[in-house]
């Protein structure tokens, strides 16, 4: 159990690393504990999500654009 | 206006692109031109500009990737003052236990969001300000969409050593765009 056990700081470092790498069967258990009884991680999930969903929307900007 | 003048005329369009993949002058002119030589040779009638730019911007990204791999020593060594041993991860001041200080802010809802060209070109501008090797490797993954092990063997690269850059990097915009766009919209 102890071995699940991921503090805030690790928590976001994960965050940040599953946008370039596959994490391991060990870290994506952890974090989804984590999740479960963090108040303040969900939301800087919410920015890396938010960041990759913004980047996506630049990619396809970069290749047709005119917006407004 | 001839096909050879509607290219002539989104050079800098793609050279823009070109440098914020390359950050290099040289390498990045050589692409365009390259770019454009490329065009040329095999014209096409598109339907308007954005399908033409759509299809420029995919020649762009092979003489960009040709031009990485190229120069694949220099595109990736890092010089003294880009090697600083701070995790940008410590902007947030974690407390001794691991735990956040602050709250991260509330970004919005990703899914609602729809983006402005004026959020691109912050978004632009933070990742122009990333460290050179920093920011190719970053534009490697999020424009030019290679993975991480097409990176690693284009560049000779370590996948952890190509960790830790992208783990920068993807901070340091995080950073970047919470201080002059989302910050600002809240206010």
């Amino acid at each position: 159990m102890a071995t699940f056990m991921r503090t805030c700081r690790e928590v976001a470092a994960l965050l940040v690393a599953r946008e370039d790498r596959a994490l391991g069967l060990a870290d994506r258990l952890a974090l989804r504990m984590h999740m479960a009884i963090c108040d303040t991680c969900p939301r800087f999930e919410r920015q890396m999500l938010n960041l990759r969903n913004s980047l996506q929307q630049w990619r396809n900007y970069t290749e047709s654009d005119d917006l407004a | 206006m001839s096909f050879a003048q509607q290219i002539a005329d989104l050079r800098g369009y793609l050279l823009k692109f070109a440098h914020l993949q390359l950050r290099n002058e040289a390498w990045a002119e050589d692409a365009v031109s390259e770019t454009i030589l490329a065009a040329l040779v095999k014209p096409q009638s598109f339907g308007n500009r954005s399908q033409l730019k759509t299809w420029l911007v995919g020649i762009l990204k092979h003489k960009v990737i040709d031009a990485l791999r190229h120069h694949s020593r220099e595109v990736s060594s890092t010089d003294h003052a880009e090697n600083d041993d701070t995790d940008p991860l410590d902007y947030f001041a974690f407390q001794a236990d691991g735990h956040f200080t602050e709250t991260p802010a509330d970004w919005g809802d990703p899914q609602q969001q729809l983006r402005s060209r004026q959020f691109f070109e912050i978004l632009e501008a933070c990742v122009d300000k990333l460290p050179p090797v920093q920011g190719r490797l970053f534009l490697m993954r999020e424009w030019l969409e290679l993975s991480s092990e097409e990176i690693c063997k284009d560049l000779q690269l370590t996948p952890t050593n190509l960790y830790v850059q992208l783990h920068r990097a993807r901070l340091r915009l995080r950073e970047c765009l919470e201080l002059n766009w989302f910050k600002k919209a809240s206010m």
